[in-house]
């Protein structure tokens, strides 16, 4: 239920997150409660912006009461102003976990940080699952889906029209007609789907830095997709001079060696996307992170011909990431940008180092496609 | 939606009531309504009323009172708004004897806001009132956007303690005519009835002294403001150039400003009569057998103290039993005072039976720094192992630092005047002759806070746009802080 106050809680968290309201941003403090989840303290955070007032410098003491004799210590710290009850500082020396944002707010200050575009959909409502809902409502059905709070409406409904219920003494008593039991009924739910294919390249040049960077950039591809599209799927391929599809342990675990060879990647991609996502009713991104030594300039060839024929038509857009690797940045993304710097759903970056991972982002998901 | 008392918690409301007359509160209209989790966290943010003016700080609160109720840290019981009738909400959640326990703690708060003097001056319509504001408000935001009126509200909000804590009870400045007609052009000394004694009741120099303090007085009636002025609110609505909703949205802030202060200057009383109150009526009267051992552990908590903190319901309900007892028991007065056999004293009782009376008496014409001076005794401390406690620089940690009484008494209340905040007064609104507003700071063995004194000093030169200044003391030292707008800079002074 919206609340009146969502929209001052909404314009906190803006300024928080300095969105609004810079001046204040320097006010910005980062508080913290401690709760207990299971054996574990966790920390809570709490921003809070303080006000400026005159007031009294800090460290001044006040009185307290509880056993200790001068000279004893307190407990860590004194509590800070705006933490509740939190029991703070009576367990020294505990484990605390920090309780991070969720998912879903991660996405969204990703998607304010970057300044990301909402993604615009396709394909929506073509696809209609059926969903099977107990919402229903019937005065039949089995005890075990008995609604205790319908039933006893029913009864309260039957005894003010009959005249017994007393307000005095609310004393309600269903009769069997009273009773009435959940029911399923079935809904319709258009839904638009979404599917990340990565492709990354394995040989023998692409060491565990970039992999680790691919890794983390595929982590924060993910969240904010997902918090674009309910129901997001990924598949993963692997390529060297071969390519083939595995799952996602694999995918950030493997190292093999030998040639590159790109096309063997598309390929398999434009497969997968033919047998199982028809582009009409599916948003597809495939994203492909190598270090752009491709074996031969026929290959590349190749690849550029089966983008142009095959993939480009199917996708919302094409990603490609170069990953820096200790043996100089390849050939490939030149190639590409040769033949598609004016295509709009080719979004190439090159990746640096671990730094880069944030503006790389950036291009891939700057443009809302 | 708040929704009204279901038919057995207006039983329960009705029975509670009767209790709470039986013995005697006196108390305005109560009105219960029930909320669910998150809008009696809604409402406490909004510092209990359901209805304020547009700002990001009531969702900072409601940030955190929602956090910290999700994570099961803390949970709000009552919320009661000092307003006729008076308004408190019960959490719809809650099991039967919490709200009983609630209710009786509810009728505590009541009465007192009713019959404590520090309350008589609140606006009792302050549910309407702060409806009104926030329509007040939200017409300037239409009109001018949110940002700048937003942005105003920060900067008002900075300012808001430099109240005058006590003005409404008193009359600072006297009404100009009569001052005018009191003051006289020449000393004419003291009157005499013979000639002839003239010159030995009235010496020249004693003349020449009079005079001397008059013309002082003329030249203190040149400064501007005349003598130091506290509200310091009041002085800058009043004198500095503010635009109309400025001045507006000035006056709703010292407004509510001025409607809180009772409430923090009652803290310990306030919270201590309701538990009071709860204990009392539901150990006597209210509680049934089978929920006894939830009460215990619902009281408990509410009474829980914690190294550095104090709990106000604690110190408070423990005082007023000290009270009852002692008044009660004749543990008071001359002869009690000169009594120093430890025997006598330990077994003393008199049998007054004066303890009820004495706390309804205490509860009208005391605030909490009274009620500490008057009635904080060494027995007392020891029993409820008071410590003062400092923060040691070489270990890093805060720690005990006394238990000795004189000690403790003093920190408390040194904590509990002027609600713990630095007492500021306007002294000089034409500083140097230039139109500057000079502030003074009452040093009482605390420096200000030299970052945050930084900013306020900016948001004041805000309002008053000319440079601003506040003499205080940093590190022993006479100082004068002062920003014009752009730059700060700080000096030593002579005082």
């Amino acid at each position: 239920m919206a609340l009146r106050i969502d929209q001052d809680h909404g314009r906190f968290k803006q300024i928080v997150r300095g969105k609004i309201k810079q001046n204040l941003k320097q006010y910005v403090q980062q508080g913290e409660m401690l709760g207990k989840k299971g054996k574990d303290f966790i920390s809570i955070p709490v921003p809070f912006i303080d006000v400026p007032h005159f007031k009294h410098g800090s460290r001044q003491g006040g009185v307290s009461q509880g056993d200790g004799k001068p000279g004893d210590a307190l407990g860590q710290g004194q509590p800070q102003p705006g933490d509740g009850s939190g029991k703070a500082g009576d367990n020294e020396g505990q484990h605390v976990l920090e309780v991070d944002v969720s998912l879903d707010e991660l996405a969204s200050i990703l998607g304010e940080e970057l300044q990301l575009p909402n993604i615009e959909r396709r394909g929506s409502e073509k696809i209609v699952t059926t969903r099977v809902k107990y919402t229903g409502i019937n005065n039949i059905g089995p005890q075990s889906l008995r609604h205790f709070k319908r039933t006893f409406k029913e009864a309260l409904k039957r005894q003010i029209a009959s005249g017994t219920y007393n307000p005095a003494r609310p004393v309600i008593i269903p009769i069997k007609q009273d009773v009435r039991f959940r029911t399923f009924k079935l809904e319709n739910l258009p839904e638009t789907n979404a599917v990340i294919i990565y492709m990354m390249d394995v040989s023998g040049s692409m060491g565990d830095e970039q992999k680790e960077i691919v890794r983390i950039e595929s982590f924060w591809l993910d969240t904010w997709l997902k918090s674009q599209y309910k129901g997001l799927e990924t598949r993963f391929i692997i390529h060297d001079a071969v390519a083939r599809e595995v799952d996602r342990e694999t995918f950030f675990h493997t190292r093999e060696s030998g040639g590159t060879m790109i096309s063997s990647a598309y390929k398999l991609c434009r497969d997968i996307i033919k047998s199982d996502y028809p582009a009409s009713a599916w948003n597809i991104y495939p994203f492909h992170f190598s270090d752009g030594d491709n074996w031969s300039a026929d290959d590349t060839r190749q690849c550029i011909d089966l983008l142009k024929s095959d993939v480009l038509s199917d996708v919302n857009q094409f990603a490609y990431g170069q990953v820096e690797s200790p043996y100089g940045s390849g050939q490939f993304i030149k190639d590409l940008r040769e033949h598609f710097s004016e295509h709009d759903k080719v979004a190439l970056s090159e990746i640096a180092d671990k730094d880069g991972i944030y503006g790389s982002i950036k291009d891939f998901l700057g443009r809302g496609r | 939606m708040p929704k009204s008392l279901t038919p057995s918690l207006q039983a329960l409301k009705d029975e509670i009531e009767g209790y709470a007359r039986e013995f005697g509160l006196d108390f305005f209209d109560q009105v219960f309504e029930v909320l669910s989790t998150e809008e009696l966290n809604m409402v406490a943010a909004y510092g209990g009323f359901p209805t304020r003016y547009p700002h990001w700080r009531w969702g900072m609160q409601y940030e955190q009172l929602s956090k910290s109720s999700e994570y099961g840290l803390s949970k709000i019981y009552e919320l009661v708004i000092n307003n006729d009738p008076s308004y408190a909400y019960l959490l719809e959640a809650n099991a039967e004897v919490d709200q009983k326990l609630v209710m009786a703690h509810v009728y505590g708060h009541n009465d007192f806001f009713k019959n404590n003097f520090s309350f008589k001056y609140t606006n009792r319509k302050m549910i309407d009132q702060m409806a009104n504001h926030a329509t007040r408000v939200r017409r300037w935001i239409d009109k001018l956007g949110v940002e700048k009126v937003e942005d105003f509200i920060d900067v008002a909000l900075s300012l808001e303690n430099l109240i005058d804590q006590h003005a409404p009870h008193l009359k600072r400045d006297p009404d100009p005519q009569v001052a005018k007609a009191q003051q006289n052009e020449r000393a004419e000394g003291l009157r005499v009835e013979r000639d002839y004694m003239r010159p030995f009741m009235n010496p020249r120099e004693f003349v020449d002294a009079q005079n001397k303090k008059l013309e002082e007085e003329k030249k203190q009636q040149k400064r501007f403001p005349e003598r130091p002025q506290r509200d310091v609110l009041a002085f800058l609505l009043k004198h500095a150039p503010l635009e109309d909703w400025e001045h507006d949205v000035l006056s709703i802030i010292r407004d509510e400003a001025y409607y809180f202060a009772p409430q923090g200057q009652t803290k310990i009383m306030n919270e201590g009569w309701a538990s009071y109150w709860h204990s009392t009526i539901m150990m006597s009267r209210a509680l049934c057998g089978h929920e006894l051992v939830d009460y215990a552990s619902r009281h408990a908590s509410v009474m829980v103290t914690q190294p550095g903190k104090l709990n106000p319901y604690k110190l408070g309900i423990e005082l007023f039993h000290d009270i009852e007892k002692r008044w009660n028991e004749g543990r008071f007065g001359k002869e009690w005072d000169d009594c120093d056999d430890l025997l006598a004293r330990r077994s003393w009782n008199k049998n007054l039976g004066a303890g009820r009376e004495k706390i309804f008496e205490v509860r009208a014409v005391y605030n909490d720094v009274t009620f500490i001076d008057a009635f904080l005794t060494p027995e007392f401390a020891i029993e409820q192992k008071l410590f003062t406690f400092d923060f040691n620089d070489k270990k890093n940690t805060w720690e005990i630092a006394t238990r000795e009484f004189k000690k403790v008494r003093a920190k408390l209340l040194q904590s509990l005047t002027n609600f713990g905040q630095p007492v500021i007064d306007v002294v000089d609104a034409n500083h140097e002759n230039k139109g500057e507003l000079l502030l003074a700071h009452k040093y009482d063995g605390v420096d200000l806070d030299p970052g945050y004194a930084r900013e306020t000093l900016k948001n004041l030169q805000s309002v008053w746009r000319r440079p601003v200044g506040i003499v205080t003391r940093v590190d022993g030292k006479s100082t004068l802080l002062r920003h014009d707008g752009e730059q700060f800079t700080e000096k030593k002074v002579a005082l």
